[in-house]
């Protein structure tokens, strides 16, 4: 038995520490490698692109059939789509999530609203392209327009927004809603005045992430709103309208010739679009944190 | 003895999950007094003070019967406005709990949900209440700071200046120095024997040298029942039922 013979145990120690160490480099390592295509894809989009950005990329229309020129419809009806999204998505969205998370009951209804959320975030978007198309374009007959696509977008937005203010409401302690109430206030002003101010940063945070999935979307907009090419800019909600990941997609499979500086500079706006929106709620998460004191 | 401002008839409470804190209380709560309610933790002196002012509607409740007359008006009955009732029957809890917003917007959400619109006038019930609640001294340079940023014992002041501003008639306290040091412990107390000329208080106190040192009346309560009451003296130095006697000489609680 030298198991527990006493001048091993330093060394046995030695190797725990060892192992450990190893362990760290190892996770450390993992961690490395997870990042690194997100890095390897934002480095060598940036580098292919940025040849193509100019002022006049950004704010002219194409030209010589999107061979130049620039990409002034595709962003501001990428702005319209979002603009739309958030304008249906939002007020729906944080009503359902101050619902769910302050006035409903736990019972079979409820639970029934929770799981057709879960299920709704689980739809493949491709799904939502061809709902919308039958339900905004066909059905309601608004057309392939920006009211159709904005309302496609809306409808797989709204999970994220609805889940994301449940859960900051519920953030913010329960002892502060029988406060309010032991103060005369009733369940509706106590939310209003003190809780939906505290859940306010997390609310806003689900709000941009959702809008940032919607505006790098193709396949929901592709039969409701996003058209191949437009010699003006939309006019009217029900027009349709070029989009960033559409135009993408058009002009990297769609036609012949294309400069690929293009291609990279028009992916490299959608990726600055989206990681901007990103940056944005970090900073207010962040922010939130900080200055949180209960 | 003093006017009864609430008398309680045959008060049972039991909750959903079986609990039963209340069984069969009959009290009388004397105006402008400290009326202090006291015993072994259990008895059942939360539950009557979340009665008191409805807060108790938030809670799961299985039973609730009995009456409880606010000057005359059973304040159980369906009828009964409950936010109105809410205003006149403030409350205190155990650990101060500022809302999470400035010291002044603790105080004015009370009278903004009350409907009060004009900026001045609730400025000026803000000050009185801070004045009353002896707190005005020490923050009346940041009143636009988080209520956070005070002391527990500010704090706690700060919950009771913000009760003392919806002007009520009747305060509960529920251990509400059970947070805080001697010194405001005494500030608090010192505040009770002064105001009670404008209010009736009941009290929780946290120990038995408070309930003694601040009871004009005491009831003594034991497991959901109330077993004596009478004036503080009497009470706390000539008791009459073995379970207060046994109680008050420290063999059980």
């Amino acid at each position: 038995m030298k198991l527990m013979s006493f001048d091993r145990a330093p060394k046995r120690n030695l190797n725990q520490k060892l192992v450990q160490q190893v362990g760290f480099n190892m996770i450390r390592l993992i961690t490395l490698i997870t990042i690194l295509p997100i890095l390897g894809i934002v480095v060598y989009i940036a580098i292919k692109g940025a040849p193509a950005i100019s002022w006049e990329f950004i704010s002219a229309m194409p030209s010589d059939g999107m061979r130049a020129g620039g990409i002034l419809p595709a962003i501001i009806g990428t702005i319209y789509l979002m603009l739309g999204t958030g304008m249906i998505s939002v007020p729906l969205g944080i009503a359902a999530g101050i619902y769910l998370a302050e006035y409903a009951n736990d019972n079979w209804w409820t639970r029934l609203i929770r799981i057709a959320i879960i299920s709704l975030a689980g739809v493949p978007s491709v799904v939502y392209g061809l709902f919308g198309l039958g339900l905004f374009v066909l059905f309601f007959n608004f057309g392939i327009s920006i009211i159709s696509a904005a309302l496609t977008l809306s409808i797989m937005t709204l999970p994220v927004i609805i889940s994301t203010t449940e859960e900051a409401m519920r953030s913010v302690p329960y002892k502060f809603r029988v406060v309010g109430i032991s103060l005369g206030g009733t369940q509706w002003q106590t939310i209003r005045k003190v809780i939906l101010p505290r859940a306010l940063p997390g609310i806003i945070t689900g709000i941009i992430l959702g809008l940032e999935r919607a505006v790098g979307e193709t396949a929901p907009i592709l039969f409701t709103g996003a058209t191949f090419y437009l010699p003006h800019l939309p006019s009217s909600p029900m027009d349709a309208t070029m989009a960033l990941p559409y135009h993408i997609y058009v002009i990297s499979t769609q036609i012949p010739g294309m400069p690929v500086t293009i291609q990279y500079g028009t992916v490299l706006v959608l990726l600055a679009f989206v990681l901007a929106m990103n940056l944005i709620a970090s900073v207010i998460r962040s922010r939130a944190r900080a200055k949180r004191q209960w | 003895m003093g006017t009864v401002k609430i008398s309680i008839r045959n008060l049972h409470l039991r909750y959903a999950d079986g609990k039963y804190p209340l069984r069969g209380i009959d009290l009388e709560v004397i105006e402008n007094k400290i009326n202090v309610i006291f015993g072994p933790a259990g008895g059942g002196k939360s539950s009557l003070i979340r009665v008191l002012n409805r807060l108790i509607d938030l809670s799961d409740v299985d039973e609730l019967s009995g009456e409880i007359l606010l000057d005359g008006k059973n304040i159980l009955a369906k009828e009964i406005d409950v936010i109105a009732l809410r205003r006149r029957v403030g409350v205190v809890f155990s650990r101060p709990i500022p809302l999470p917003l400035t010291i002044a917007e603790n105080i004015s959400f009370g009278l903004e949900v009350a409907g009060m619109k004009d900026k001045r006038h609730i400025a000026e019930r803000v000050e009185k209440a801070l004045r009353e609640a002896v707190l005005w001294d020490e923050i009346y340079d940041r009143l636009d700071d988080s209520a956070y940023s005070l002391s527990g014992g500010q704090q706690q002041r700060l919950c009771l200046a913000r009760v003392l501003a919806l002007e009520p008639e009747v305060i509960l306290l529920d251990e509400p120095t059970s947070a805080l040091d001697p010194v405001s412990t005494a500030k608090i107390e010192q505040f009770l024997e002064e105001a009670k000329s404008q209010y009736t208080f009941l009290l929780a106190p946290h120990n038995q040298q408070q309930a003694a040192r601040t009871a004009d009346f005491a009831a003594f309560f034991l497991q959901g029942k109330l077993i004596e009451q009478g004036p503080g003296e009497e009470i706390f130095f000539r008791p009459t039922i073995k379970e207060t006697i046994d109680y008050i000489q420290g063999r059980f609680g």
